[in-house]
C-alpha cells in the first residue's frame, strides 16, 4: 500500500497541480509569470516523481494477462508500470520544453493568456492517465482531456482566422473519430465485460468473449487511435491543423500527443493482440490486423513525404512529415514483437527532441503574423542567425534519419523489428519513403547553407527557447551517438 | 438472460402503446377549430416577432455552458447519495475531490467574471 | 586498482575538449601547453602505477574494464571496454611517455605558431585515439583509435595547410594529408573486411574470446584458409597505418606536418600500430604459416628497399622517414619468424631513439630557420651542443653499436631470423643495419660535422630553448639505457636465467602463440650466436666508419665519384625506385580516365542521372497531385475518413 503511494504520485501530481493552477490563474491576477513558473514547477515535480518510481520496485508491464488486482488504490483502473513512468517524464519533459519556448513566442504574436499554462498542463495530465491507463474509460478520459486541451490550443490565436479555422477543423473531425473509438470500446466491453485490460485479456486467453464484438471492436479502437497519430486515410486534419495553430502548439501536439496516442496503440495491442494469435475462437488473425495496419502504415509514410515534397511553406511541410513519422511508429505495432514497442518508444523519445527543436526554430523566427516561414525566407539563413541554421541543420539530419543522430536508431530498431517479424516489404517501402523524406529535409538545408538572400530574416532573439533549443540538441546528439543508454534503460524497465 | 429483460419490454409496449392510443383517441374525438394563436410557432405564449436569425449576445451561450456543466456534474450525485451507506467511507472521499474539483472550475469561472452579465 | 585504465584515454580526451573548444579564448600559450602536457603527463603516470601492478600482481588473464555498452544490435553487442594486460600497458606507457616529452618539447618548436592550440587540440586528440587503438579490448574500439589516429595524423600533416611541400604530383601540404589519408584507406579496407569475417565466423570482437577459440580449436584452424584470409586482410590494414611495401608512399610525404608530429605519430607511436595490431592476434597469425611468411617477407623487403633509398636523400626528415619505414619492416620481419617479443622491444627501443632524432631534427630546423636540406648544413656541432650530442647518441643506438638500446633489439631480430632458418632474410637484413648505420652516419657528418655550407652572415642558428632540450636529454637517457630491458640469454645467462626481463614481461601474452609455433625462452648458448653479434658490431663500426670516410673530407670526394659512376643505380634510388610515379600511372591515372570516360560521362550522366532525375520528377509530380486532395474542406475529410472506416471493416468482413 505504502509503495503504490510513490507509484501513484505523478498521476496525483499532476493532477493536483491541475487543479490548483487554474486555481491560482483566478487569483494570480494580471501577474502571468507565477502561473508560467509553476507550470513548470509542476512538470518538474511529476517528471521528478516519475523519476523516483522508476527506482522504486516498479513493476514491469509484461502481459495485462500476468497482472491481478494489483493496483487497489486506484480500483484497478490504473498500472503503475516503469513504461508509463517513463512517458510520465517524456511527456512533463515535452510540457516543459513547449512552455519555455511559448513564452517569448506567444506574446510576440499575441496576448499571452494565462490559461495557456493551464491548458498545457491539463493536456499534460491527459497523456499521464494516458500512460497509466488499465480501463479502457480511463484510456479514452485520457485521450478526451488531451485532444479538448488541443481543439482550444489550436484555436487560441483567436483572432487569427487560420487559428480558429484549424480549432474547428480538428474539433469536428476529432469528435467524430471519438465516436469510433468509444463505439469500439462499447464492443470490447460487450465481447468481454469487462473494460479492465488485463481482465479482458484474461478472458481472452480463457475463450470466454464473443468474437464477432471482440473483432470489430478491435478495429474500431484501431481506427480511432490512427485519427490520433495522423495515419492515412484518417491524417487529413494534421497538415491543416499543424499549420494553422501557434508554432509552439504544433510542436507540443505533434509530438507529445503523438507519443501518447502511440502508446495507447501499445496498451491496446498488448492487451488484445497477442493473446487473439493462438486463440481457437478467433474470428479474424492478429495477422490480419497487423495486414491491415502494415498498409496504412506503408501508405502513410508515402502520402505523408510524397506531399511533404511540393510544399513551400516550412510549417506544412513539416506537418506532412510528421505524418510520415506516425507511419514509421506504426511498423511498430505492426511487428508486435518487444523490439517493434522498444523501437516505438525511442522513436517517440528522439522524434520529440527533433521535431520540438525545428518547430522551435521555426517559432523563433516567425513573423508576428507567422508569414515569414516560407523555404524563400529561410534562404542564406546562415548569414543571419548562424546557430539557429546549424540546429535546424542537426534536425533536419535527425528527422531524415541521417547518423549519428537520434532519428537514425529510431528508425534502425523499427526497421529491423519490422524484418524481425516478416515485414520486409513494409521496411523497404520505409526505406523508400525515408529516401524520398531526405529530398525536403536537405532541401531547407540547401535553402539555409548554400543559397544567398537580398533581404534575410532579422537576427531572432532566443530568450527563454533557447534552454529548450539546447536540451533538444543534447536529446538527438546523446541518443544518436548512445543509443544503448535508452536500450538498456527499456531493458531494465522492460 | 432475455427473461430478465421482460419488464423492460412490457413497459416500453405499453409506454408505446398508450402513447400511439391516446394520439389516436383525440384525432378521432376532437373537434378542429383552427385560431390564429394556434397555428403560430410556439413561443410560450409570446406572439412572435422579427426573424429567428438574430444574432444573440455571446453572453447567453456562457450562461448556458456553465448551467450544463454545473448541472449534469448533479447526475452523478443522486446514485452515490442514495447508494452511500453501501459504498462507505472511500466513495463519500471520491465525491469530495470530485465537489472540490468542480468548485475550483466554479471558482475560476466566478473570478474570471464568467458569471457577470456586464 | 586495474580499473583505473578509463583514465588513460580520459585525460587526453579532456584535455582534447577543453583546448579545441576554449582553445581560442586561452590565449595564452603557456597555458594551453600545460593544459595538454598534463593530460597526457597525468596518462603517462596511471599508465605507470598499472605497470607496477600488473608486474607485482603477475597477471595471467588479461583484465577487461566495462565502461559502457556502445552498440546494441541483437545479438550484436560491442562495449567500450579496455584491456590491462602487459601487452596495452607497455604501448600505453611509451605512447604516454614519449608522447609527454613530446608535447613538452612542442611547446617550444610551435612558438608564435598562430594555431597554437590548434595543434595542442590535435595532439591531444591523437593520444587519446592511439590510447583506444592499444587499450581496447575488441576490434572495434581498436578501428576506432585506428580511424581516429588517421584522422589526427591527417590533421597534423596538413597543419600547417596553406605552406608548399614538394613530391610527386604533390605541391601542398594539403596533398600530402590527403595521400596519407587516402593510402591508409585502403589498408582500412583490410581490416575491415577481417574484421567482417571475424565477426561471422566467431561471432564476437573481442580479442580474448577470438584468441580463446582459436587457441581451444588449434588443429582445426591450423593453416585453414579463413585464418590466412583473416590474417592477409588484416595484415593489408598493417602495412597501410605501418608504411610497409606496397603502401609505403605516404610516410616520406607525411613530413610535410610539424616536426614534432613526424616524430609522435610518424615515428614513435602509430606506425606502430599495424605491429601491435599482429603482436595482439599473435595467435591467430601463428596459426597462418603463410601469413607469417608473407609478414616476414614483407618486412624483409621494406626493410632492404627504405634503407637503399635512405642512402642517397638530402632531406634531413626525408631521410628519418625512410629509416623509419625501414626500422618497421625490421618489427615485422621479427613478427613474421615468430619473435613477436623482439618486435615490441624494438618498437620499443625505435620509440626512443627515432623519437629522438625526429626531435633533434626539429631542434636542427628550428636553428637554420626551416632549412631542412643537409647539403646545406654543416659544422652546427658548434652551434647546437646538446642537440649534436643527443642527436649522436641516437644515431649510435640505431647503428646498432654495442651497449646502445639499438644494438640489443635489432640483434635479437637478426638473431631470430637466423634461428629460424630463413638465411636470406637474415642476409638482407644484415645488409640493411648495415646502410642503416651507413646513411645515418652519413646524416650526422652532413649535418654537425665538416664545414658550414650555409651563409653564415645571414644564419645564424642557435640552440633551442630548454623545453626542446629536455625532452631531447631523457629521450637520450632512455636511447642509451632502454636495451637493458632485453638482454639476450647468451650475454646474461651468467647472473640470471632469465635476463631478458621484457621476455618475461610479455610471456603470458605470447605464451599461447609460442605454444603454436613450438617456441621456447632460451636457454643454451649457441657459439654461432656469438659470432653473429659480433658480425654485427663489426658492420655497424665498419660503415660508421666509412661514413666517417666519405664525408668527412671538404668535397665529398669519393661519395661523388661513385655516385656519377653508378648514374643509374644513383637515380634510381633517389627517385625512390619511382613508385610513387608507378602507382599514379598505373593505378591512379587509370582509375581516373576510367571513371571520366566511362563512369562519370556515361554511367552516371546518362544512367544514373537519368534514373535519379526521373524518379525525382515523378515523384514531384505525384506529390503535386496528392497535394490536391487536400482540399481544405472538412467534409472531404470526413468522407475520405469514413470511406477508410468502410473498408477496413469490409476487409475484415471479407477475412471473416
Amino acid at each position: 500500500m505504502n509503495q503504490e503511494v510513490f507509484l501513484a504520485m505523478p498521476v496525483f501530481l499532476i493532477s493536483a497541480f491541475a487543479v490548483l493552477i487554474v486555481v491560482l490563474d483566478a487569483v494570480s491576477g494580471k501577474n502571468k509569470t507565477i502561473n508560467f513558473a509553476f507550470g513548470i514547477f509542476s512538470l518538474l515535480a511529476t517528471a521528478g516523481a516519475a523519476i523516483y518510481t522508476l527506482t522504486l520496485q516498479v513493476p514491469k508491464l509484461v502481459n495485462p494477462a500476468d497482472y491481478h488486482d494489483i493496483f487497489t488504490i486506484t480500483k484497478n483502473t490504473m498500472v503503475f508500470s516503469s513504461y508509463s513512468a517513463y512517458f510520465d517524464i517524456l511527456f512533463s519533459l515535452a510540457g516543459i520544453l513547449t512552455m519555455l519556448a511559448s513564452r517569448s513566442f506567444i506574446s510576440k504574436g499575441y496576448h499571452e493568456y494565462k490559461e495557456y499554462y493551464s491548458i498545457i498542463i491539463l493536456a499534460v495530465a491527459g497523456m499521464v492517465y494516458i500512460s497509466h491507463a488499465n480501463n479502457l474509460l480511463m484510456l479514452f478520459i485520457g485521450i478526451e482531456l488531451m485532444s479538448i486541451m488541443f481543439y482550444i490550443l489550436s484555436g487560441y490565436f483567436r483572432q487569427r482566422i487560420e487559428s480558429v479555422e484549424s480549432a474547428l477543423k480538428y474539433f469536428l473531425l476529432g469528435s467524430f473519430a471519438s465516436g469510433f473509438l468509444l463505439y469500439g470500446m462499447a464492443l470490447v466491453y460487450g465481447a468481454t465485460s469487462s473494460l479492465e485490460l488485463n481482465v479482458i485479456a484474461q478472458f481472452i486467453a480463457k475463450n470466454n468473449f464473443n468474437a464477432t464484438y471482440l473483432t470489430f471492436g478491435i478495429a474500431l479502437l484501431l481506427i480511432g487511435l490512427s485519427f490520433k497519430i495522423a495515419a492515412f486515410p484518417f491524417h487529413q486534419w494534421a497538415p491543416d491543423v499543424y499549420q494553422g495553430a501557434p508554432t509552439t502548439v504544433t510542436a507540443f501536439m505533434s509530438t507529445a500527443g503523438k507519443a501518447a496516442a502511440i502508446f495507447s496503440f501499445i496498451i491496446i495491442a498488448k492487451a488484445l493482440m497477442p493473446s487473439f494469435t493462438n486463440n481457437a475462437m478467433r474470428l479474424v488473425s492478429t495477422e490480419t490486423m497487423q495486414m491491415i495496419l502494415a498498409v496504412l502504415s506503408a501508405a502513410t509514410m508515402l502520402i505523408g513525404n510524397i506531399t511533404a515534397i511540393s510544399q513551400k511553406n516550412i510549417k506544412r511541410m513539416l506537418a506532412y512529415s510528421s505524418v510520415a513519422h506516425a507511419g514509421y511508429m506504426l511498423m511498430g505495432v505492426v511487428a508486435n514483437n518487444q523490439l517493434g514497442y522498444d523501437g516505438i518508444i525511442f522513436y517517440a523519445t528522439s522524434y520529440l527532441f527533433m521535431q520540438i527543436g525545428a518547430f522551435i526554430v521555426l517559432s523563433v523566427l516567425e513573423n508576428k503574423d507567422s508569414s515569414n516561414i516560407n523555404l524563400d525566407n529561410f534562404t542564406g539563413l546562415r548569414k543571419s542567425n548562424p546557430y539557429l541554421a546549424a540546429l535546424m541543420a542537426i534536425f533536419m539530419f535527425s528527422l531524415a534519419g541521417l547518423p549519428p543522430f537520434a532519428g537514425f536508431f529510431g528508425k534502425y530498431y523499427l526497421f529491423l523489428a519490422a524484418i524481425q517479424s516478416g515485414y520486409t516489404w513494409l521496411t523497404i517501402v520505409a526505406v523508400i519513403s525515408s529516401v524520398i523524406s531526405v529530398y525536403f529535409y536537405i532541401g531547407l538545408i540547401v535553402y539555409m547553407f548554400f543559397k544567398d538572400s537580398d533581404n534575410p530574416i532579422a537576427k531572432a532573439e532566443l530568450k527563454l527557447s533557447s534552454v529548450s533549443l539546447f536540451v533538444c540538441l543534447i536529446g538527438v546528439l546523446l541518443f544518436g551517438f548512445f543509443p544503448s543508454l535508452l536500450m538498456n534503460l527499456y531493458a531494465i524497465i522492460k | 438472460m432475455i427473461e430478465t429483460y421482460l419488464p423492460l419490454i412490457i413497459m416500453l409496449v405499453f409506454g408505446f402503446g398508450i402513447a400511439v392510443v391516446f394520439m389516436l383517441l383525440s384525432e378521432w374525438l376532437g373537434a378542429r377549430r383552427f385560431t390564429p394563436g394556434k397555428v403560430s410557432t410556439y413561443e410560450s405564449g409570446m406572439p412572435p416577432r422579427g426573424t429567428a436569425r438574430e444574432r444573440f449576445s455571446v453572453k447567453f451561450y456562457m450562461i448556458a455552458v456553465s448551467f450544463i456543466v454545473f448541472d449534469v456534474e448533479v447526475v452523478f450525485m443522486y446514485p452515490w447519495a442514495v447508494q452511500l451507506g453501501t459504498l462507505g467511507i472511500s466513495a463519500f472521499i471520491a465525491m469530495m475531490f470530485f465537489i472540490a474539483i468542480l468548485f475550483a472550475g466554479y471558482f475560476w469561472e466566478l473570478r474570471k467574471g464568467g458569471l457577470d452579465w456586464d | 586498482m586495474l580499473e583505473m585504465i578509463q583514465f588513460v584515454p580520459l585525460f587526453p580526451l579532456i584535455g582534447f575538449l577543453i583546448i579545441g573548444l576554449l582553445g581560442k579564448y586561452l590565449k595564452n600559450e603557456k597555458l594551453i601547453g600545460t593544459i595538454a602536457s598534463t593530460a597526457v603527463g597525468l596518462s603517462f603516470i596511471v599508465s605507470v602505477l598499472l605497470f607496477i601492478n600488473v608486474i607485482g600482481s603477475h597477471l595471467e588473464k588479461p583484465h577487461i574494464q566495462n565502461v559502457f555498452t556502445w552498440i546494441a544490435a541483437g545479438s550484436f553487442k560491442v562495449n567500450v571496454s579496455y584491456q590491462v594486460d602487459q601487452l596495452s600497458v607497455l604501448f600505453s606507457l611509451i605512447i604516454t611517455g614519449v608522447g609527454f616529452l613530446i608535447h613538452v618539447y612542442s611547446i617550444g618548436y610551435m612558438h608564435g605558431d598562430r594555431s597554437f592550440y590548434r595543434f595542442f587540440a590535435y595532439l591531444n586528440l591523437f593520444i587519446f585515439m592511439m590510447l583506444n587503438l592499444v587499450l581496447s579490448s575488441n576490434l572495434l574500439l581498436t578501428f576506432l583509435g585506428w580511424e581516429g589516429v588517421g584522422l589526427s595524423s591527417y590533421l597534423l600533416i596538413g597543419f600547417w595547410y596553406d605552406r608548399k611541400f614538394e613530391g610527386t604530383r604533390i605541391t601542398w601540404t594539403g596533398d600530402a594529408a590527403n595521400k596519407a589519408f587516402i593510402v591508409n584507406r585502403i589498408g582500412d579496407f583490410g581490416f575491415l573486411i577481417a574484421m567482417f569475417m571475424i565477426f561471422i565466423n566467431f561471432n564476437t570482437l573481442e580479442y580474448q574470446a577470438i584468441s580463446d577459440s582459436l587457441a581451444a580449436n588449434e588443429s582445426f584452424f591450423m593453416n585453414s584458409g579463413l585464418v590466412t584470409a583473416i590474417a592477409l586482410l588484416m595484415f593489408l590494414g598493417c602495412t597501410g597505418k605501418s608504411a610497409q611495401i606496397p603502401l609505403a608512399v605516404w610516410l616520406p610525404d607525411a613530413m610535410a606536418g610539424p616536426t614534432p608530429v613526424s616524430a609522435l605519430i610518424h615515428a614513435a607511436t602509430m606506425v606502430t600500430a599495424g605491429i601491435f595490431l599482429v603482436a595482439r592476434n599473435s595467435v591467430l597469425f601463428s596459426l597462418s604459416p603463410t601469413a607469417m611468411t608473407v609478414v616476414a617477407v614483407i618486412g624483409v623487403l621494406t626493410a632492404f628497399f627504405a634503407a637503399t633509398i635512405g642512402l642517397v636523400q638530402n632531406d634531413i626528415k626525408k631521410v628519418l622517414a625512410y629509416s623509419t619505414v625501414s626500422q618497421l619492416g625490421f618489427m615485422f620481419a621479427a613478427l613474421g619468424v615468430g619473435a613477436f617479443t623482439a618486435a615490441i622491444f624494438h618498437v620499443m627501443t625505435h620509440a626512443f631513439f627515432k623519437g629522438l632524432l625526429f626531435l633533434g631534427s626539429g631542434s636542427v630546423i628550428h636553428g637554420m630557420h626551416e632549412e631542412q636540406n643537409i647539403q646545406k648544413m654543416g659544422n652546427l656541432r658548434k652551434y647546437m651542443p646538446i642537440t649534436y650530442k643527443t642527436f649522436y647518441i641516437a644515431s649510435l643506438a640505431i647503428a646498432g653499436v654495442p651497449l646502445f638500446s639499438g644494438f640489443f633489439s635489432k640483434d635479437e631480430i637478426l638473431w631470430s631470423t637466423f634461428s629460424h632458418g630463413s638465411y636470406i632474410l637474415w642476409g638482407l637484413l644484415t645488409i640493411s643495419a648495415f646502410m642503416t648505420a651507413f646513411y645515418m652516419f652519413r646524416l650526422v657528418n652532413l649535418t654537425f660535422h665538416g664545414e658550414e655550407r650555409f651563409d653564415k652572415h645571414h644564419l645564424h642558428p642557435h640552440e633551442s630553448p630548454k623545453t626542446m632540450t629536455i625532452p631531447l636529454m631523457v629521450l637520450a637517457v632512455l636511447s642509451a639505457l632502454g636495451g637493458f630491458l632485453g638482454i639476450p640469454y647468451a650475454l646474461g645467462f651468467w647472473f640470471s636465467d632469465h635476463p631478458n626481463l621484457l621476455e618475461n614481461y610479455l610471456h603470458p601474452i605470447f605464451a599461447n602463440a609460442n605454444h603454436i609455433l613450438g617456441k621456447h625462452a632460451h636457454t643454451e648458448v649457441h657459439l654461432i650466436e656469438y659470432l653473429l653479434m659480433a658480425l654485427a658490431t663489426a658492420i655497424a663500426i665498419f660503415a660508421i666508419y666509412i661514413a666517417n670516410k666519405f664525408y668527412s673530407d671538404k668535397t665529398f670526394k669519393i661519395p661523388n665519384k661513385l655516385a656519377a659512376n653508378n648514374k643509374g643505380i644513383y637515380n634510381m634510388l633517389f627517385n625512390k625506385y619511382k613508385l610513387d610515379e608507378f602507382y599514379f600511372k598505373a593505378i591512379v591515372d587509370s582509375l581516373l580516365a576510367l571513371s571520366t570516360s566511362l563512369l562519370w560521362k556515361v554511367v552516371d550522366i546518362k544512367v544514373v542521372d537519368g534514373i535519379v532525375n526521373g524518379a525525382g520528377k515523378t515523384t514531384a509530380l505525384v506529390s503535386e497531385s496528392l497535394r490536391k486532395i487536400q482540399t481544405g474542406i472538412v467534409q472531404n475529410y470526413a468522407m475520405l475518413m469514413m470511406a477508410g472506416i468502410v473498408a477496413i471493416l469490409a476487409w475484415i468482413l471479407f477475412v471473416i
